[in-house]
């Protein structure tokens, strides 16, 4: 097969294939386990019912939303309460009531975190609580 | 009437994918063999249809020129504009490329008092700039799926990109930059009746699939967010080649995945391959040096041709009588 | 056929830029008279060895095409689509963005969409789905592709006889697709299957066997050069010789045959003669390559070759060191971009030195062919030319870059060098209307004929309104280029929107500041139009 300019092309498509198979050849193709995330703190092990503030589902996916809504509420309107939709109440405090349960932020947030990009900007805020201990 | 026509092809799309949700078999396929068919395709298309023009031979250096030669010292040229050596056509390229130098020049023309008048027309190139930049942020910022660890820069352009932190998850302005130029694009062919007429089924569908692409992205970030721990688990496992069905992703994250893949099975036989085709427009990349440096034509075949001697023999006595000199007395 | 009346500059310029209600596929080309071009002769066709000769005119009917024109266009196309890149990758990549829509003359000046480049393509694209692609052969007019129908066929005739081939909108493309190299293979294709225009084929006729374009012979050259040089002599009272097929002469030079035939092109040839006989210059003009134009290039790439090939061979036969090319347009495009690579290599020519500066032209050193602005604005700069520019005083100029010097050469600051030191008054166009951008006369590409007059007002419609502007703001009258397509097209374009101003070559304008050696006192300019200051001894 002819081809013209073919020094030129043939850099051209080698420089386009590295590019665009750059995750198959980074990664060399290992498997990568997802994140291990801990539930195995004790505050977690004493509940009866292993229920986060909503369904875990939801929290894998919303919890964002639902720490946003918090801060919103608390901070502009003092609103230190929350009602699930089953009745339950919880007091609005990231700390006093997120980190109780999920006391460990290294194995459970950010392990998550990092693997999915994500950048949190509760921190920015409030004291990582492993750096006061 | 193209228009509709594209609207009812990315329709059928959006139901296809919303029947590929809801059948096991059919977001098997879609979640681990079409990503690896799609990919192919692309990848293999592109290479393709680049190989086919490369088949094709450059028999003339037909520079566009758009600046001063360079010819007498005294006077100044132009590199940019009229490259005369490699490193100015390179130059000329990068402009190209990564500013979209021609598409700056851009005017339009009104007849005003009997008389046309040019005016300054920034506007297509200012919001084609805008998607097409953002088209690649946006993409580089999706690698986060697909390696793991994140190598920094990635970081580092997403953290940029949310510079302003608006909302929880925080907005992009890529995403912003990517619908204003979309929607420009897309308002522009619609409303402007020279465009409307120009325009095929397949330019709107193109506008129409990146729309629905970037729409969906956007609504599983700020409305119905996807479990990205499954989204990169899914992600992960097609580049190790072990492919698992994601769990809790939602409908919005198939339709997403559909016409992304539509648009990569698309695109080589597409327009969309200006891509690559830019690379190789003779107008743009060849050096404005005719002059300097005899171009080859690998076909150029011999033609028939009037010599002076057939010349001479017809006019022979008419050069005489002229007092001509001529060869053959 | 009966002359076509043009309409009038008012009725002209209302032009509605609003598309047809029916989509372009659907929209029938209607052939009106004055916006076609006569079909070439039969005549023409047999002198060249050209297929199909016969009588036929575009208004007809029946076209008289062989029985199997669609396969010999679709395999044409096939053999162009292999041997251009450039043809293949236009055909590929256009997305239609539409940004040289209103960049063309043509559409400026007519309003006819199909005269915009992006559509004028597509009407050869949409042909190219249809048999070279997949997705075209499949899903046809979904992908924008059409069957080869006579209609269609016809409608190429039409449209691809109303580009000019200037190549603005390929400045403007973001891929710098050419129009011009896609309008020569669609000229290519209805080649094949003998649908030509006569002020394109007539021309090559007469250029491959007389060497010129208007067939004059011999003794005709040399005639019309003498006459040129008696009228210098009552000009200037200095007498110049007509150095014709001299073996040994120094450098060839080789010019438009408008140049040498018709005015105000004659005015640019005394201009030629007067510079070169002041400096001396050991040159010799030639018979057999009596014309550096080269309309092969409206017509198709082999015949560019055919008609150029006589340059180098006449170079090399009366054994000179280079050649200098006149002011042209189309001529340039073709020693520029395509004379080397078809005729050369020209290894038995010496790179270009300047005999009078010792300047050695650099950007000519493969091709071996200086450009006379080039060769010209190197005399001035080393003060070898006695100028006064106050000759010109009667004269309020402006300068129309010609196309193709301007947009495939980059010959941009040469001219204007020229005429800053040969004038006084000089005066430039719009900005978006000059250089790169600069507007075609509406006339080039073989469009320069009569019976196309309507079209052709209307092409040059943007570049007459360019130069009325500067008539009303400085009071130009003289529009200066270095194009004789120009030179004729331009003068009747001015006579239709811009009456007053009249057209001339910049070597015409240098001619008349130039001081000669032993000339007597001039008191009009080559023209014979009194000088400004002068018109009292002028008159009785």
């Amino acid at each position: 097969m002819k081809l013209y300019n073919r020094g030129m092309i043939i850099a051209g498509i080698v420089v386009f294939l590295i590019v665009a198979t750059f995750p198959f050849w980074y990664g060399r193709g290992k498997a990568v386990s997802p994140p291990d995330l801990k539930l195995d703190t004790p505050a977690i092990q004493q509940l009866k019912e292993k229920l986060c503030v909503e369904t875990a589902p939801y929290m894998r996916a919303n919890h964002m939303k639902l720490l946003a809504a918090w801060r919103d509420g608390a901070v502009r309107e003092g609103n230190r309460s929350y009602r699930t939709a089953d009745g339950r109440v919880f007091q609005v405090s990231l700390t006093g009531t997120c980190l109780e349960c999920h006391s460990n932020k290294k194995q459970f947030c950010d392990r998550c975190h990092d693997y999915a990009g994500a950048k949190p900007a509760c921190w920015s805020c409030h004291i990582i609580p492993e750096e006061v201990r | 009437m193209n228009l509709i026509a594209a609207l009812i092809a990315v329709l059928i799309l959006t139901l296809s994918a919303l029947g590929i949700a809801f059948s096991a078999t059919l977001s098997f396929l879609l979640t681990a063999i079409l990503p690896y068919a799609a990919f192919t395709v692309f990848i293999g298309g592109f290479i393709y249809r680049i190989v086919k023009w490369a088949k094709a031979p450059v028999p003339f250096r037909i520079t566009t020129t758009c600046g001063q030669q360079t010819s007498l010292p005294w006077i100044k040229n132009n590199p940019l504009e009229s490259p005369s050596n490699v490193w100015s056509v390179m130059g000329r390229m990068a402009l190209e490329l990564f500013l979209f130098r021609s598409l700056f020049r851009n005017t339009d023309v009104a007849i005003v008092g009997q008389r046309p008048v040019y005016g300054s027309a920034k506007w297509l190139w200012f919001f084609g700039l805008l998607f097409h930049w953002s088209l690649l942020i946006i993409v580089l910022r999706h690698l986060r799926f697909f390696i793991e660890p994140i190598t920094p820069w990635i970081k580092s352009l997403s953290t940029i990109d949310g510079f302003f932190e608006i909302g929880v998850p925080t907005l992009y302005l890529s995403d912003v930059a990517i619908v204003a130029g979309l929607t420009f694009l897309f308002l522009r062919r619609m409303t402007v009746p020279r465009l409307r007429y120009i325009s095929l089924v397949t330019d709107y569908f193109a506008l129409l699939l990146l729309l629905g692409i970037v729409t969906t992205g956007l609504l599983m970030r700020h409305f119905f967010p996807a479990d990205l721990l499954h989204v990169k688990n899914l992600a992960l496992g097609w580049v190790t080649f072990a492919p698992a069905a994601p769990k809790g992703v939602g409908t919005v994250f198939y339709i997403h995945l559909s016409f992304v893949f539509t648009l990569l099975v698309w695109f080589p036989s597409s327009k969309l391959m200006h891509m690559g085709g830019i690379f190789l427009s003779p107008t743009r990349n060849l050096a404005n040096d005719n002059r300097m440096k005899r171009h080859l034509n690998p076909w150029n075949a011999p033609v028939k041709v009037h010599t002076y001697e057939e010349y001479e023999e017809e006019f022979r006595d008419k050069m005489k009588l002229a007092g001509l000199p001529v060869e053959k007395e | 056929m009966a002359a076509v009346k043009t309409p009038k500059p008012d009725e002209l310029i209302a032009i509605r830029y609003a598309p047809p209600e029916t989509p372009w596929m659907e929209t029938p080309t209607v052939f009106r008279p004055g916006t076609w071009s006569y079909s070439g002769g039969a005549k023409s066709l047999t002198a060249l060895g050209l297929p199909n000769p016969r009588a036929w005119q575009p208004p007809d009917e029946d076209w008289k095409l062989p029985a199997n024109w669609q396969s010999i266009i679709l395999e044409g196309l096939r053999e162009r689509l292999e041997k251009y890149r450039s043809f293949r990758l236009f055909m590929d990549i256009c997305v239609r963005c539409g940004a040289c829509a209103d960049k063309c003359h043509f559409y400026i000046g007519s309003g006819d969409p199909k005269n915009m480049p992006v559509l004028r393509a597509e009407l050869l694209r949409s042909v190219y789905r249809r048999y070279f692609t997949e997705s075209g052969k499949r899903f046809g007019k979904l992908a924008g592709a059409r069957d080869l129908t006579i209609d269609v066929l016809k409608e190429w005739f039409y449209y691809f006889y109303q580009c000019t081939e200037c190549r603005r909108c390929s400045v403007f493309c973001p891929y710098g697709i050419d129009q011009a190299e896609i309008t020569t293979m669609g000229r290519e294709l209805l080649s094949l299957v003998g649908c030509n225009i006569n002020w394109v084929m007539e021309p090559v006729a007469n250029c491959f066997r007389t060497g010129n374009h208007l067939g004059i012979q011999p003794g005709g050259v040399k005639d019309m050069l003498e006459f040129m040089a008696d009228d210098i002599e009552d000009k200037t009272g200095v007498h110049v010789e007509v150095p014709l097929n001299k073996k040994g002469a120094e450098i060839l030079f080789v010019t438009p045959s408008g140049d040498y035939f018709a005015d105000p092109g004659t005015y640019t040839c005394m201009g030629y003669m007067m510079l070169f006989h002041e400096i001396g210059l050991n040159y010799t003009f030639s018979t057999y390559a009596s014309d550096g134009g080269n309309f092969g290039l409206f017509t198709s790439h082999e015949m560019i070759k055919r008609l150029n090939a006589k340059i180098y061979a006449e170079a090399k036969r009366l054994g000179v060191k280079w050649i200098l090319g006149g002011e042209c347009g189309h001529m340039w495009r073709v020693l520029h971009q395509y004379m080397d690579t078809m005729n050369g290599p020209a290894d038995f020519l010496q790179e270009p030195v300047s005999p009078i500066t010792g300047t050695r032209f650099e950007n000519a050193r493969a091709t071996r062919i200086v450009h006379i602005a080039e060769f010209t604005s190197d005399l001035i700069r080393s003060g070898k030319l006695k100028l006064d520019p106050s000759r010109n005083d009667h004269l309020r100029v402006t300068y129309h870059d010609s196309c193709n010097p301007a947009r495939a050469m980059g010959l941009f600051e040469e001219p204007r060098y020229i005429i800053r030191h040969a004038c006084n008054h000089f005066h430039e166009m719009a900005e978006d209307t000059i250089r790169e951008k600069t507007l075609c006369c509406g006339g080039g590409a073989g469009l320069g004929n009569d019976e196309n007059m309507e079209m052709r007002m209307r092409g040059g419609m943007p570049r007459a309104m360019a130069v009325k502007q500067v008539k009303e703001k400085h009071g130009v009258n003289r529009l200066a280029c270095m194009c004789a397509i120009d030179r004729a097209t331009l003068t009747s374009l001015m006579d239709y929107w811009v009456p007053g101003v009249t057209v001339m070559g910049v070597h015409e304008l240098l001619a008349n500041a130039l001081i000669m050696k032993g000339e007597k006192e001039r008191t009009t300019d080559l023209r014979g139009e009194p000088l400004e200051g002068k018109a009292a001894d002028e008159a009785l």
